[in-house]
């Protein structure tokens, strides 16, 4: 019973994904984006999960690892022959070198990854409000640099002639990937480990837990699951530096909150619920049929809708929709896990 | 180099970088203020602003009298401050700081997206001060007349906030709710009055910034005083959070230094200016975590 449960836990998050793209294969070409983007959206919020829930510290500093794992796939895999038109600056070594969709998505998580690392290196001694403002730190530095440095990406112009490879089927793998790497991490002595520094730092301190190099961990590989969302994002969409701002990261966090922060679970229930409402709204605002009815409500109501979402989430259950627990279909988890 | 020296110390250009730190320092006020006595990071303080200032263009719009216009976009602000004080900060309370800053957030992009639903993403003009942007002549050197005004209110505001916490009892009371917030609600401080005072002084604060920002920035975007919101914040983290005289000094630094060094560098340069300023946020996060300005014991252990 008890080995069961744990791979029990994995089967639910899997389930809804799959479920999601196989729903997605029922419907045209033009709904199609809607439920990529969902899956999408799943690694990215699963990729932060990785550090958020696990340690219980935030970051606002995630989409920074999106980011340049977009740029990285981005730039490498943009035909040779486009890269002078595009982008005029390039160093040699990346103006020359052209590689395929899956290399690309490879060296997007490991980029996502080292810089992460780096940054966790010292940023991983923080914890609380300090960890959140220089996080957010982080965000405003590297969007500053991809925004006018010219010799490693497009700068302040959108991304072109990368191939858009990212359909249903590999947005669905790469997000089983994340989730199941996730879920491993999970269930290792390290993610263990971390999870005690998140309920009780000096008690895990106490039995020889390392807070700092568990934390630190946590930060690189998600920061690498992150990099790897974002390679999956830039053969998905024509992206810019302002698309991997401030604005994904508010709607992943809220993804991630809404859903409950300590669970993977959560995180993958919170991105899909607020990929569905979000592409119902995003309809909407171009007309919905609804019942022989076009309801259109106006451009922006999605996003204010999303925010008041997760302010309303927050005040009443700040602990998200699935209460920040794994699946389970046993009755005991009716009863509250002490915090 | 020497260009940029002789540029830095350019008469004109030093009185718009005081200016711009005057403005800044307000709002790095009424960030601290809210800060030191609920301890939440007010991530929304930028969408007060941006309120304001839509206030301000509506009246602009409708050719009322400026008089009526502050009064509006006073008026806008407080109830706004007032409502999320009443419906966020207060139920959140208790939360940890990290829930309340990401509470705050959602709250910022909801006014941010409500504003964009309302107004549009090109947002209004608000054109009736418009006559402050023009030069006075003192000596040879010419000075906007609103950074005279931006200088003088500030050092006003700065003034009355100061008598308000030492000379009255609901300034005691804030600043013992500062201090201990649950020691002092013991020792008999309404909880509830001294975070709704904090709110609605904050609050005025930034109406008079929305007033200053929309003489020189006139078009009002829903992303108006973002970009501002987040520099003053970098700023009161350098400066030093939980103290309210060095978050006004960390505020003023920044607001200086990016008018200087934005005044004197040239584009190719200053475009890097945030990279700059943020590493000065982590570093000085990592090194000195209680703030550059501040001395002696530190109140509260974030590292």
């Amino acid at each position: 019973m008890r080995r069961a449960r744990p791979l029990l836990q994995l089967a639910g998050p899997i389930a809804l994904v799959v479920a999601a793209a196989l729903l997605g294969t029922t419907v045209t070409r033009a709904t199609e984006i809607y439920f990529i983007d969902a899956l999408v959206a799943v690694s990215m919020v699963v990729a932060l999960y990785v550090f958020v829930g696990n340690s219980g510290v935030l970051s606002f500093g995630h989409i920074s690892f999106v980011a340049v794992g977009a740029w990285a796939a981005g730039v490498l895999s943009v035909p040779e022959a486009e890269k002078p038109a595009t982008m005029p600056y390039l160093f040699d070594f990346l103006s020359e070198t052209t590689v395929g969709n899956v290399t690309s998505l490879a060296i997007a998580a490991a980029v996502g990854g080292v810089f992460a690392l780096i940054v966790g290196l010292p940023l991983m001694r923080l914890s609380g409000l300090a960890a959140g403002i220089a996080t957010f730190a982080v965000l405003e530095i590297t969007n500053n640099i991809l925004r006018y440095y010219e010799k490693i990406g497009p700068g302040l112009n959108t991304f072109s002639s990368v191939p858009e490879t990212t359909d249903l089927a590999q947005a669905l793998v790469v997000a089983l990937v994340v989730i199941v790497v996730a879920f491993a991490y999970q269930q290792s002595r390290f993610g263990r480990q971390l999870r005690a520094t998140r309920e009780d730092p000096a008690a895990a301190r106490a039995v020889g837990v390392s807070i700092y190099r568990q934390r630190l961990g946590a930060f690189a590989l998600s920061g690498a699951l992150a990099g790897l969302a974002g390679g999956l994002y830039v053969h998905f969409l024509p992206i810019n530096v302002d698309t991997v701002y401030l604005n994904l990261t508010f709607i992943t966090l809220a993804m991630l909150v809404i859903g409950g922060a300590t669970s993977l679970w959560g995180a993958v229930v919170g991105a899909l619920a607020v990929s569905a409402l979000d592409s119902v709204l995003a309809n909407a605002e171009n007309g919905l049929d609804l019942l022989g009815r076009t309801v259109e409500v106006p451009a922006g109501t999605r996003i204010v809708v999303v925010s008041a979402l997760m302010a309303l989430v927050l005040i009443v259950r700040p602990s998200g929709l699935t209460g920040g627990r794994e699946l389970s279909f046993s009755l005991r988890r009716l009863r509250r896990r002490p915090a | 180099m020497s260009d940029f020296l002789r540029d830095a110390v350019d008469l004109q250009v030093q009185a718009d970088a005081i200016g711009l730190g005057a403005i800044f320092a307000l709002m790095a006020v009424g960030i601290g203020l809210v800060f030191g006595v609920l301890r939440l990071v007010n991530f929304a303080y930028g969408q007060l602003i941006m309120a304001g200032a839509f206030a301000l263009a509506f009246a602009s719009d409708r050719g009322w009298p400026v008089a009526v216009g502050i009064a509006l976009c006073v008026a806008v602000v407080l109830v706004l401050s007032l409502a999320m004080e009443r419906v966020v900060f207060r139920p959140l309370r208790t939360q940890s700081a990290a829930v309340m800053l990401i509470a705050t957030f959602a709250v910022s992009f909801l006014l941010q997206s409500i504003a964009l639903l309302w107004f549009g993403p090109l947002g209004r003009t608000a054109a009736s001060l418009a006559s402050l942007n023009r030069p006075v002549s003192i000596g040879d050197v010419e000075i906007r007349k609103i950074t005279i005004v931006a200088i003088v209110s500030a050092a006003v505001c700065l003034v009355l906030l100061v008598l308000l916490l030492n000379r009255t009892s609901i300034g005691l009371h804030m600043r013992a709710a500062a201090m201990d917030f649950d020691t002092a609600r013991l020792l008999g401080v309404r909880a509830n009055l001294v975070s709704m005072v904090a709110v609605l002084v904050a609050g005025v604060l930034a109406a008079v910034v929305a007033v200053m920002l929309t003489v020189q920035f006139p078009t009002v975007t829903p992303t108006f005083a973002l970009r501002e919101t987040i520099i003053v914040l970098a700023g009161v983290v350098v400066g030093g959070m939980t103290r309210l005289v060095p978050a006004t000094l960390g505020g003023f630094a920044i607001g200086y230094a990016s008018g200087v060094l934005g005044g004197a560098l040239p584009s190719n340069q200053s475009q890097y200016l945030p990279s700059l300023v943020f590493a000065a946020v982590i570093l000085v996060l990592l090194l000195r975590p209680g703030g550059l300005f501040t001395r002696g014991v530190r109140t509260v252990e974030r590292v």
